[in-house]
């Protein structure tokens, strides 16, 4: 099988790309990093690819809201585009400010008459830079294909995911599409802060759509790749194994595309 | 027609900034009781209906689960609404918020002219406490318009158009009081000495000054971008200094001629070699003033400035990383005591953090180091240092301009903003600076500048240009003046590109706006430049030419309005002359009390302002962006802990590191300067050396802060610790690369002057060979060995200790130079030998609170005797050896089958093993310390000594 091509589109203010296109590039992909102004001119181009990411980052300032500025872009541009990549069995990944970008244009939670959804502002108040224990939920999404509960790093002011109707959060988690949950020490998800950093009703960290293909999460994969990313490497030494948590999200959509 | 679209928060969503205006007003002593119910929106103007605005919201404005809104239009009907309050930028400022829209809504295909963002709040509270609860808590008079009651604008006023006339100062007639008054007038800053000088160039020249080429020479020769004082001559106590600068700081430099120095004091940022591939380089900037009058944009164009700095070196750096350190005002101060102008000093820190938190965080640049110094002297000038690291490929370190290369202007528009910052950061502030500078304060936006960022480092490595430098104090003025200095320079004002009509061509070409840099593009390069900027939606103009004429000529459609020399803009200022004197304060003795129980001490030392757990801080700052950071700022069990530096990889794929780390004490500065420079150097130098970076590659960078230095007393100071820089650089054989001085950290208030203590920050960059071999400070497992590695004297002047106990006078720290580098060199050789397990600094608090914060980030035990602490003859009593600050010392952690060779390896130097890290005994785990005479000096859980530390920042 061919080396799979991952697309990683950056914005004006995008600030995740290099180390993104990095955890792809370790996981036996080959990525790209383009400029969304120049996708726009060529949307075609996005046949080339088998995955896309959005990467974390203040695409435009998030100046009217988190990723609603370049969702907005995407949607008007590249509408088409992206449901012929989807349908054609194509993977699309947002962290982050690009899980913002996914909510706010609708792809995520998906589905044919979306429920209005939103990541709202953290229960704190401000902007968390800290990290958490991720319970998975494997099966459904080829981004999360493991039973083992991952930690990773989390860096947000607007990490609250919200549906207009409870109802909706209810049947995804019915459906293993909140495929990561904020866990507590135990490894039962949680609700406390600050092992769930922003209050996300039922835990929710990371969702898919239907299919499992489109999978958009808070916390930032791409940060930890090494066991050196770890926040406790000088006391854990060998027991993180020889690399980060996070490389098991990319190495998955890898597996899933050979 | 003019519309608010007014957003609220849904009604079963939290509103966090009501609830924290509310909160904040009660803090900043307006007790209230406040309901305070905000909401956020947007003035638009332009030809669109309320049912398209309507539109617009639900499409892109307004968030469809947590938010509602409405639409009215503007002027509002009047209605008895005189409890809500209006807050929006004031005309000109920068409201990125505002921008966003406009440029959206046009996309989408509505009518818009204009947008402005706007904060609401209606408020139930006591209506005479009103105008204070704006003033402190919901705006802030330099940036923000209020309009009280219903909204009563027709339009947003965005600027009329300029009529050009130039304007000449006719200084040729002025006798010595009419240039003093046109000077002070003009808000120039320049001195009666510096006036006649012109006065006597444009004799010559048979002219008066346009005003254009009189603010030039005010920038050029401000205190900010030429520092004068410490590059001019002085009189310290009879003996004459030539250059401060270059007779200490510069001199160790050159004398330690190390050969890993890639570009030192002549560029934005110092530069030394990394590895084979790519050097490093760092600065660090103070944002003082402007943070005092506006603490979020201050420091918020404070980092904003130094990332431009790192990014303007050489051809050009990738930022790794920024640094910040504050210093406010004990943020728990009553509210009566604040003076008249002077913002609260909660208020500062609070909006300090958040400015930097913004831009930081926003350029995707992680925050990976900083400190808080709190001392009451601070209280009107908070200072603000933000430094920033950037990495670049070797034989990138140096730029050039030729005669026919175009200046070219990217980035950020130009707007009335921040004019007159480079005079203004050189004079004093007052209790009136609030109202007279406010158009001195900056406001930033950092996604334009990551945009810059973006295109510069692609630029650079397609190598389509010779020069860039950033816009800073003195805007195109010094941007300019200071590429074109060997040359020469055309400029056509009108040529750059504005944020709105009206400004003069004098306005345009000393702005401060923020997020531009100016480049030397060969004519060839242009077209390729331009199209990879449109490429990247950034704007970039050809503002004219640099020739070879020796001259900076600035014509405004085709009329020359400037044409100086350019040796008599940066060689023709007369030398400033200032006398320096120093005279110890009174030696006082400080008697070290009886053995005791010390617990209470401990305790209350762990809860001083600057040495608390500054997570809150640290947790709003993305340290991990750009997946580098391989020591982070908290480390422990909890991921909580204090620690000594952080370390970073600036290359992908290779395991060689940078350590960060800084020094700052203003308490030694009050007590004896010299020895304050000493001590913080050796506090950077070992904060590097803890975590495992080579003390043979350590580079530091200085940041004197200091009062007026027409007070002889205080430039006094400021020359010994300038010596002492000097000493210590050779001796620990750690150069400087860069740094940065800001005085007249004054303020004047009724005719009374508070100045700040002599403040030096040290920031270090040190070099990890093998990242692997990190330490960090918490301890890791019970029944490992605790090793005291320095020797401690009776040193209690400006300690912790002193301040706790109210104890005045004592002796400051002083380095002892030649037990301090070898000490650095052997533990190096330890760490990188993997023979510690954890080692953490003593610094503030001393060993007592170096114990302390091991055992408590790592939540294990220690028990300890004081007994064999290496200690002087003076030194022999518990509270010596508990709290005294002496330098040079260090706590380890060495599992037991390490000791010997760890003590192989320290062999010659004081050094004593004195416990060892303990379990959990039938309860949680302790610190129990044994005196001399073996009573129980310190006994204290770890959970009742973390929370003391965690106390005073939990907000």
């Amino acid at each position: 099988m061919a080396t799979p091509r991952v697309i990683v589109l950056r914005a004006p203010g995008t600030n995740c790309d290099e180390e993104t296109a990095e955890a792809w590039n370790l996981a036996g992909a080959r990525a790209e990093s383009w400029h969304v102004g120049r996708l726009l001119e060529e949307p075609h181009a996005l046949d080339l690819f088998q995955v896309l990411t959005l990467p974390g980052g203040f695409s435009y300032g998030d100046d009217l809201g988190a990723g609603r500025i370049l969702a907005t872009h995407l949607a008007r541009g590249l509408g088409d585009a992206l449901r012929r990549f989807h349908d054609r069995g194509g993977l699309i990944l947002g962290v982050c400010n690009g899980f913002q970008v996914l909510v706010r244009c609708g792809l995520l939670p998906g589905g044919e008459a979306p429920c209005p959804a939103t990541l709202a502002h953290n229960d704190s108040g401000r902007f968390e830079a800290r990290w958490v224990k991720l319970l998975p939920s494997p099966g459904v999404s080829p981004f999360v294909s493991f039973d083992e509960p991952l930690e990773l790093p989390v860096a947000h002011g607007e990490g609250r995911f919200l549906l207009s109707d409870p109802k909706v959060l209810e049947a995804l988690d019915d459906a293993g599409r909140i495929v990561l949950k904020y866990a507590d020490a135990t490894g039962a998800p949680t609700q406390d802060y600050p092992a769930n950093p922003n209050g996300s009703p039922r835990a929710a960290a990371g969702i898919c759509d239907a299919t499992g293909r489109i999978f958009g999460l808070m916390p930032h994969p791409e940060r930890f790749v090494s066991p050196l990313h770890h926040p406790r490497w000088t006391r854990l030494g060998d027991a993180l194994g020889h690399e980060g948590h996070g490389m098991k999200i990319f190495r998955g959509a890898v597996a899933a595309l050979a | 027609m003019l519309w608010h679209l007014d957003i609220e928060p849904a009604s079963d969503q939290p509103d966090s900034t009501g609830l924290r205006a509310s909160q904040e007003a009660v803090e900043s002593g307006l007790p209230g009781p406040w309901r305070i119910a905000s909401s956020r929106g947007y003035l638009v103007e332009g030809g669109l209906t309320a049912d398209d605005l309507r539109d617009a919201a639900r499409q892109v404005l307004v968030d469809p689960v947590v938010e509602t809104f409405r639409v009215a239009p503007c002027p509002a009907a009047d209605g008895p609404s005189a409890t809500v309050v209006h807050v929006s930028p004031k005309p000109g400022v920068t409201d990125p918020e505002g921008e966003s829209a406009l440029g959206l809504l046009g996309d989408l295909g509505f009518a818009v002219e204009g947008v402005r963002s706007i904060r609401s709040y209606r408020i139930e509270g006591p209506a005479e406490q009103l105008p204070r609860l704006i003033q402190r808590v919901l705006a802030n008079d330099a940036v923000d318009q209020v309009v009280v009651g219903p909204l009563n604008l027709d339009r947003l006023g965005e600027g009329k158009p300029y009529d050009f006339a130039l304007v000449t100062v006719p200084i040729l007639a002025m006798d010595d009081a009419a240039l003093v008054k046109a000077s002070k007038d003009g808000q120039l800053s320049l001195s009666l000495a510096e006036m006649r000088t012109i006065q006597a160039h444009f004799r010559d020249q048979g002219r008066d000054p346009t005003d254009c080429e009189l603010e030039t020479i005010a920038q050029t020769w401000s205190e900010h971008c030429s520092h004068k004082t410490l590059r001019g001559r002085i009189d310290f106590d009879g003996k004459p200094i030539d250059n401060l600068l270059k007779r200490t700081i510069f001199a160790a430099t050159q004398e330690l001629d190390l050969d890993w120095l890639v570009s030192v004091f002549s560029d934005n940022a110092g530069v030394v070699r990394f590895d084979d591939e790519y050097d490093v380089c760092f600065k660090v900037e103070t944002h003082n003033h402007p943070s005092a009058i506006d603490p979020f944009g201050g420091a918020n164009t404070g980092i904003g400035g130094v990332i431009r700095d790192a990014l303007g070196t050489g051809l050009g750096s990738k930022p790794i990383c920024n640094t910040d350190v504050f210093c406010v005002a004990p943020p728990d101060l009553a509210p009566d005591q604040l003076p008249a102008g002077v913002l609260h000093p909660k208020r500062v820190l609070k909006g300090i953090v958040a400015g930097v938190r913004d831009y930081g965080n926003r350029m995707g640049i992680p925050t990976v180091n900083g400190a808080l110094a709190v001392d009451p002297a601070y209280l009107a000038n908070p200072l603000v240092f933000c430094g920033t690291v950037g990495v670049l490929p070797r034989g990138k370190a140096f730029k050039s301009v030729e005669p026919g290369d175009r200046i070219v202007a990217i980035g950020g528009r130009t707007g009335r903003d921040g004019i007159h910052g480079a005079t203004f950061s050189s004079v004093e502030l007052t209790s009136e600076s609030e109202s007279l500078s406010g158009g001195s304060v900056q406001i930033g936006n950092a996604i334009t500048e990551k945009m810059v960022l973006d295109v510069i480092v692609r630029a650079r490595d397609l190598g389509l240009f010779r020069a860039l430098t950033d816009c800073g104090a003195g805007g195109f003025s010094s941007a300019v003046g200071e590429m074109g200095a060997d040359l020469g320079a055309v400029v056509d004002l009108e040529n750059a590109p504005l944020k709105y009509q009206g400004l003069s061509y004098t306005e345009i070409w000393i702005s401060e706006a923020q997020e531009r840099m100016v480049l030397a593009v060969p004519p060839e390069h242009w077209e390729a430049f331009r199209d990879l900027c449109q490429m990247e939606g950034v704007e970039a103009t050809d503002l004219g030419e640099f020739v070879a004429t020796g001259r900076l000529t600035l014509r405004y459609h085709g009329e020359i309005v400037g044409d100086l020399a350019m040796d008599f803009l940066h060689d023709g200022r007369p030398d400033v002359v200032r006398s320096a004197t120093f005279t110890p304060p009174p030696a006082r003795a400080i008697e070290p009390p009886a053995s005791a129980d010390f617990t209470a001490d401990l305790l209350a030392i762990l809860g001083h302002w600057d040495v608390c757990s500054k997570e809150w801080i640290v947790r709003q700052y993305d340290h991990e962006v750009q997946a580098r950071t391989v020591v982070k700022p908290l480390v422990g069990e909890r991921e909580d802990g204090p620690g000594d530096a952080s370390v970073i990889l600036p290359v992908v794929g290779s395991h060689r590191g940078l350590a960060i780390s800084c020094g700052i004490n203003p308490r030694y500065g009050r007590l004896d300067p010299y020895a304050m420079a000493g001590c913080v150097i050796d506090e950077a130098v070992r904060n590097c050396v803890a975590v495992g970076a080579d003390p043979d590659r350590i580079a530091l960078l200085d940041n004197f802060c200091w009062g007026s230095p027409e007070r002889p007393e205080t430039l006094g100071s400021l020359v010994l610790a300038a010596q002492a820089c000097r000493d210590l650089a050779l001796a620990y054989k750690t150069p400087f690369i860069s740094g940065k001085d800001s005085l007249y950290n004054e303020y004047s208030h009724e005719g009374r002057s508070l100045a700040i203590p002599p403040t030096l920050l040290i920031s270090a960059i040190g070099q990890v060979p093998d990242v692997r071999r990190c330490t960090t400070m918490d301890f890791k497992a019970a029944g490992n060995r605790i090793v005291v590695v320095g020797e401690t004297r009776a040193e209690f002047g400006g300690s912790l200790f002193a301040e706790a106990r109210g104890l005045e006078g004592g002796v400051a720290p002083r380095v002892e130079p030649e037990v301090g580098l070898a000490t650095f060199r052997a533990l190096h050789k330890a760490i990188a030998a993997g023979l510690v397990r954890s080692c953490h600094d003593l610094s503030e608090g001393g060993l007592a609170v170096a114990l302390a914060e091991s055992a408590f980030a790592g939540e294990i035990g220690a028990s300890v005797s004081l007994r064999g602490v290496p200690r002087d003859a003076a030194a022999a009593t518990d509270a010596t050896l508990l709290f005294a600050e002496s330098p040079s010392r260090f706590l380890l952690e060495v599992e037991p089958k390490n000791l010997e060779a760890l003590t192989a390896t320290l062999r010659g130097l004081p050094f004593a093993e004195i416990g060892e890290t303990t379990a959990a005994h039938g309860g949680p785990p302790r610190l129990v310390v044994e005196g001399i005479d073996g009573g129980r000096v310190i006994d204290a859980s770890l959970d009742e000594m973390a929370a003391a530390w965690r106390r005073p920042l939990n907000w």
